[in-house]
């Protein structure tokens, strides 16, 4: 079962015209039949004006937090996902639409996951020529030495969310770097800050429940911004919005398994946004507004959290909050426990994850 | 299994509803990796939404472990946008919308990574 070449096929157009009733007409135009209820506001639109109106939305996302500069080369997160292809098309459509002036590239991380990660790139090719945009790959391999399923075969299945986040966290900053970009633009949408918040909330994680909620996040002493357009965009729309404009994007879970709290939290999400759903924007907007009760000065003088920003990491120079960062840590771990023997062209763990999955899913 | 399926028409004389169901961002995998099937399903009655789901759960999911992938209390899992012809089912009535001839039935999971 090698990765077979991935063709769009895009979903089928209705054939079935029927007679539109009155109180089936968009409530936008008065004119179309409406075919979906806006979950933000149970708003019914058609589908002309559901682009119009998610179009300028995220236009208005864009002006009022001022998230470009005139002249500015942005990087585009891109994994070839429904929300980065989603992303990238709308930023080319709005920057030629409303002339910002900024200039679009594609940056990918390549984790070396076999049976996904190469199949999610090649979406990515092709949305490169589709969008006409340039495109960067940085890899771990090239950057640590591992490729995820390497990682895996030596540290276990269940922790590679941890060790994925982190390196993929500082091969995006560092692919940036390589492409002198300062600004990083990733497809988070609401529904992923809204669980965010609730994972923090969930776990007591102050430091980071204050700062979840921002649109643009900068590290003290770091060149490199990121910003997430998305923010206020449901992922429901965003799916939509993908399938009626005909979107070639990849969809197949990572063959390593989520990690379980995230999971949960996600499927919380989805089951209350199925009952009341305005309460994914409502959980972003309670987010903003919680403000936490100052530290006390004898507190942040000692740095009871230990926290500083804008610190280097000893090793290897990239921004850390402690004396070495988290991805020279995690590899000291894994260099240690690298097998001291290889063989010539070992590709036994090429594709590890998804024999894995294959072998749990059998049964007698 | 059309076969199957003419014979039950002579034999009952039962008709059938012609409908194309596409199963979307990545719900595929349990449907054989098949994205879009043209299905036929018999009627007796009109055939409503909730027919189509027992229908598919009975007759395409091969793994009985998959069904919950797809459905959750009697009906399609929250995070699966189910489109008729284009419309969210939300404003076709879901599980009563009655089917016709030549409809396209969408079930687009949104709950992998992005």
């Amino acid at each position: 079962m090698s990765s077979k070449s991935f063709v769009y096929v895009p979903p089928s157009e209705p054939v079935n015209n029927k007679n539109v009733k009155i109180s089936q007409l968009c409530e936008l135009c008065h004119a179309r039949k409406a075919i979906l209820k806006r979950p933000k506001n149970m708003q019914k639109v058609c589908k002309l004006c559901f682009f119009h109106v998610f179009e300028t939305e995220i236009h208005n996302t864009i002006i009022d937090n001022n998230l470009f500069y005139r002249g500015e080369r942005v990087a585009v997160g891109a994994s070839g996902g429904k929300d980065s292809t989603v992303l990238a098309h709308m930023l080319k459509l709005l920057n030629e639409r409303h002339d910002y002036g900024i200039d679009i590239v594609l940056l990918s991380v390549d984790e070396g996951i076999i049976g996904y990660r190469d199949d999610s790139l090649a979406t990515v090719k092709r949305n490169q020529k589709q969008y006409g945009l340039p495109l960067e790959i940085v890899s771990f391999k090239e950057l640590y030495n591992w490729t995820m399923d390497e990682i895996v075969a030596c540290a276990g299945i269940r922790n590679s969310c941890t060790y994925c986040g982190v390196f993929r966290r500082q091969a995006l900053d560092r692919g940036a770097e390589k492409l002198g970009i300062n600004h990083v633009i990733t497809g988070h949408n609401a529904d992923d800050m809204a669980e965010t918040v609730l994972m923090n909330i969930l776990r007591g994680d102050v430091a980071r429940l204050e700062k979840s909620t921002a649109i643009i996040t900068k590290s003290k002493g770091s060149p490199i911004k990121r910003s997430k357009p998305f923010k206020y965009s449901y992922q429901k729309e965003i799916v939509l919005y993908a399938h009626y404009k005909k979107l070639d994007y990849f969809s197949t879970e990572c063959t390593y398994a989520p990690e379980a709290f995230r999971g949960t939290a996600r499927e919380f999400m989805k089951n209350l946004e199925s009952v009341r759903p305005s309460c994914i924007i409502d959980i972003i907007h309670s987010g903003e507004n919680l403000v936490l009760k100052k530290k006390d000065a004898s507190q942040t003088k000692h740095g009871a959290t230990g926290f500083v920003d804008g610190n280097r990491c000893e090793k290897c120079g990239y921004l850390s909050s402690n004396k070495k960062c988290k991805a020279c840590i995690l590899l000291e771990g894994l260099e240690a426990n690298r097998a001291t023997i290889s063989i010539e062209n070992d590709s036994s763990v090429d594709g590890a994850a998804r024999v894995m999955r294959q072998l749990e899913h059998m049964s007698f | 299994m059309n076969e199957l399926i003419s014979k039950d028409i002579k034999r009952n004389k039962t008709r059938m509803v012609k409908i194309k169901v596409e199963f979307l961002g990545g719900l595929d995998v349990i449907f054989n990796k098949e994205r879009v099937h043209n299905l036929n399903v018999p009627k007796e009655d009109p055939v409503t939404m909730a027919d189509l789901l027992d229908f598919i759960v009975e007759t395409m999911i091969a793994n009985k472990k998959d069904v919950e992938v797809f459905l959750e209390n009697g009906t399609v899992r929250p995070g699966i946008i189910t489109l008729i012809n284009d419309t969210d089912w939300e404003l076709e009535g879901e599980l009563e919308y009655v089917l016709e001839d030549g409809d396209i039935i969408s079930f687009t999971s949104t709950l992998h990574g992005g």
